[in-house]
C-alpha cells in the first residue's frame, strides 16, 4: 500500500491538519515508510485465527447505572479557551 | 403497491421509497460510557464527566443497564440478539463532538434484522424491516442563536446512550413513515428503554428519502437529519419527494445530501456544512473491548418482556371482541389498554370499548388533564356501563349521566338516583304517554296511517322528549309501531 500525494493531502483536511503544499511530499513519504513497516506483518500466517480487537484474553468491562460523576462544570470548563457562562464558546458554526 | 401511493408529475407516476433511521434515548440514568446524569434540562455543562468532554487519557466503561436496554428492544422487534458486536468510532471534527469521533457499532451492531407492524386506518398490518438496532454516543447541543459571532456549546446531552434503530426502505408514503415512527414509539413505551418524549429530543428521526418511476430502479436517496415530531416527518416527506421529481422531470439529477427541515416554512434545505464529512473513517475503537455476553442472558430478558402492543391487540380481538382499529387504538398507549382493560373487567368487551374511546377520550382531551389525574375512574366508568347494560339508564341518557360524572365527581348510580334519570320501562306509564303523544298530533298520525312512514321517527322523537328521556327506546318503538298501527 502507497500514498500519493492527494491521499495525504485529504487525509491531512480530514484531520484538520493544516499542511504546506510543499511538505505533501515529504509527508507521503514519511507515511508511506510507517505503512511499509506495519506490512512486515503480513508476513505472519493468521490463516487460522479468528479476527480478534485485542491479543489479551479480556471481557469488556460493565458498570452499573448510577450517577457518580458530572456536577463540576468548572472542572469541565477550566481549560475551555472560550466560555460564556458554563457554555463553551467557538467560532460560528454556520449551518 | 397501491395506484394511490403513486405521485403524479408532468412525466407521469412516480414512487416514493422511505426509510428511517430513528435514536431513542436509552431511559438510563447515567450515560453510556461515563457516571454523569442523564436528566433532561439541567444548567449548561453541569452533567458532563471528563469523559464526555474528552479530556485526554480519560477512558469509556460501559454502562450495563443500556446493553440491556438495546437487547430488551431487539427483542421487541422480534430481532437478531448478536452476542458479539463490536464498537468502533465514527470520525468527524463538528464543535459539539468533543471527542472528535463518535463510539458507535458499524459493521457488528447488538442487534440485527427485526420486524415492526404498522396497523394501517382500514384495520390492516403492514410489515416493515428492521435492518438493525446499535447503541452508540449522542453528541453535545450547539446553539447558534445566542451571539452573532459564536456558537455556544453545552455537553449535557454529550455520551447520551441512544439506540439507533434502522429501517428497511419499505415505506412508500408518509403516512406510512407516521405510522412507523409511533408503533416504534409504542413499543419502547412498552419495553420501558426509552420515554419516547419526542419534545425533549429522546426520540428522532434521520428520514432517508428517494422518488423512482413505480418498478424502476431505486433513486438517488437524500437524508432529511433530526425531524422531531411525527407531523413533521410527514411534511419533509411530501416536500421532499416533490422536490426530487420536480428535479428530475426538469432533466436535473439528485445528489445524495444531507438536508435539514426548515418547520417554520415546511421546506428541506441542503446542509452544505456535512456535505464533504462523509468519510467517517470507521475503525474498532482501542478503548473498548468486544461486547459479549450469554444466550442464557437473553433468554432471561425475554422471560421479563411486558404483553406488547401485537399480542395484546391480538388478544382484545380474539378475547373481547373488538374490531382491529379499536383494538390498535386501545394499545397505542399502554395506559390507555389498562385502563380499559379495567373497565371491560367482567363486562361486555365491546361497549367498553365504545365507551373508552369515544366518550372517554372525547372528554378527557377536552379536560387537558392526564388519565390519572382526570374525574372519571375506570371503576367509575364501569359503573355507568352497567347500568346501561342492565337497562336502568338507556345509552342516550348514559352520555348525559356521564357529562354530570365529569362535572360533580359523583359516580353514575348517584347521579341517576338524585336526578331521577332511571329509565322507564313500565309498559303502561310509556303507552300513556304515546296516547297523549298521539291525540296532540292527530293530523301526523293520519299522514301516518296514510304510508307516510318517515313520521315514525316524529313520534319517538316526541315520545322521547315527553318523557324527559327516560324511556327506554326499545320498548317506545315496539308500542309507539303498534298503537300507530290503529
Amino acid at each position: 500500500m502507497s500514498l500519493d500525494r492527494a491521499a495525504v493531502a485529504k487525509i491531512a483536511k480530514l484531520a484538520r491538519l493544516k499542511t504546506d503544499p510543499d511538505r505533501l511530499e515529504a509527508m507521503a513519504s514519511e507515511l508511506n515508510r510507517i505503512l511499509s513497516f506495519v506490512e512486515e506483518l503480513q508476513a505472519v500466517n493468521t490463516d487460522n485465527v479468528a479476527p480478534m480487537t485485542s491479543v489479551q484474553p479480556m471481557k469488556l468491562r460493565q458498570r452499573e447505572d448510577v450517577v457518580t460523576d458530572g456536577g463540576n462544570p468548572e472542572a469541565v470548563l477550566k481549560n475551555a479557551p472560550q466560555r460564556q457562562g458554563d457554555f463553551y464558546t467557538v467560532p460560528k458554526v454556520v449551518e | 403497491m397501491a395506484e394511490k401511493d403513486y405521485i403524479q408529475g408532468a412525466t407521469g407516476a412516480w414512487e416514493i421509497v422511505i426509510g428511517m433511521e430513528v435514536h431513542a434515548q436509552v431511559s438510563s440514568k447515567s450515560k453510556l460510557f461515563s457516571g454523569a446524569d442523564t436528566t433532561f434540562g439541567a444548567e449548561p455543562n453541569h452533567q458532563v464527566s471528563l469523559v464526555d468532554a474528552a479530556m485526554p487519557g480519560m477512558l469509556p466503561v460501559i454502562n450495563a443497564y443500556c446493553v440491556e436496554q438495546a437487547v430488551r428492544t431487539g427483542l421487541g422487534l422480534k430481532a437478531q440478539i448478536n452476542l458479539h458486536s463490536v464498537f468502533d468510532r465514527k470520525n468527524y471534527f463538528y464543535a459539539d463532538l468533543p471527542q472528535g469521533y463518535q463510539i458507535s457499532q458499524y459493521l457488528q451492531p447488538i442487534v440485527g434484522k427485526g420486524v415492526l407492524l404498522l396497523d394501517m386506518p382500514d384495520g390492516s398490518t403492514r410489515e416493515i424491516g428492521i435492518t438493525r438496532l446499535h447503541l452508540e454516543q449522542d453528541a453535545g447541543k450547539s446553539l447558534h442563536d445566542q451571539s452573532p459571532r459564536e456558537s455556544f456549546i453545552d455537553l449535557n446531552r454529550s455520551g447520551v446512550a441512544l439506540m439507533e434503530i434502522v429501517s428497511e426502505p419499505d415505506m412508500r408514503n408518509s403516512e406510512e413513515a407516521g405510522l412507523y415512527l409511533k408503533k416504534l414509539r409504542t413499543i419502547v413505551r412498552y419495553l420501558g428503554t426509552c420515554d419516547g418524549n419526542m419534545d425533549e429530543g429522546s426520540m428522532r428521526a434521520d428520514v432517508n428519502v428517494s422518488v423512482r418511476k413505480p418498478g424502476g430502479p431505486l433513486g438517488t436517496r437524500c437524508e432529511i437529519k433530526n425531524v422531531n415530531s411525527v407531523r413533521f416527518v410527514q411534511q419533509a416527506i411530501e416536500y421532499e419527494a416533490r422536490r426530487q421529481i420536480e428535479v428530475l422531470e426538469d432533466g436535473g439529477k439528485i445528489d445524495q445530501e444531507t438536508r435539514l427541515f426548515d418547520t417554520g416554512k415546511g421546506v428541506t434545505r441542503s446542509m452544505r456544512s456535512k456535505e464533504e464529512a462523509h468519510d467517517y473513517r470507521y475503525f474498532p475503537d482501542p478503548d473498548l473491548m468486544p461486547l459479549e455476553f450469554e444466550q442464557s442472558w437473553v433468554d432471561g430478558i425475554k422471560a421479563t418482556l411486558p404483553e406488547l402492543p401485537d399480542e395484546k391487540k391480538a388478544r382484545f380481538i380474539e378475547k373481547l371482541g373488538l374490531s382491529p382499529y379499536d383494538a390498535s387504538v386501545l394499545v397505542a398507549e399502554k395506559e390507555s389498554a389498562d385502563f380499559y382493560e379495567k373497565v371491560a373487567k367482567g363486562r361486555d368487551g365491546k361497549l367498553a370499548a365504545n365507551w373508552v374511546i369515544g366518550d372517554y377520550f372525547g372528554l378527557l382531551n377536552k379536560s387537558g388533564q392526564s388519565m390519572e389525574d382526570f374525574v372519571i375512574t375506570a371503576e367509575k366508568l364501569g359503573g355507568l356501563i352497567d347500568l346501561i347494560a342492565d337497562n336502568t339508564i338507556s345509552t342516550r341518557l348514559a352520555k348525559d349521566v356521564f357529562a354530570l360524572m365529569v362535572e360533580t365527581g359523583k359516580d353514575a348510580a348517584t347521579i341517576v338516583e338524585e336526578k331521577g334519570m332511571r329509565q322507564v320501562t313500565d309498559t303502561g306509564a310509556i303507552e300513556k304517554v304515546i296516547d297523549e303523544v298521539m291525540a296532540a298530533n292527530p293530523d301526523k298520525v293520519a299522514e301516518y296511517r296514510s304510508g307516510k312512514d318517515k313520521l315514525f321517527g316524529f313520534f319517538v322523537g316526541q315520545t322521547m322528549k315527553a318523557s324527559g328521556g327516560k324511556a327506554n327506546p326499545n320498548a317506545v318503538n315496539e308500542l309507539l309501531k303498534k298503537k300507530l298501527a290503529g
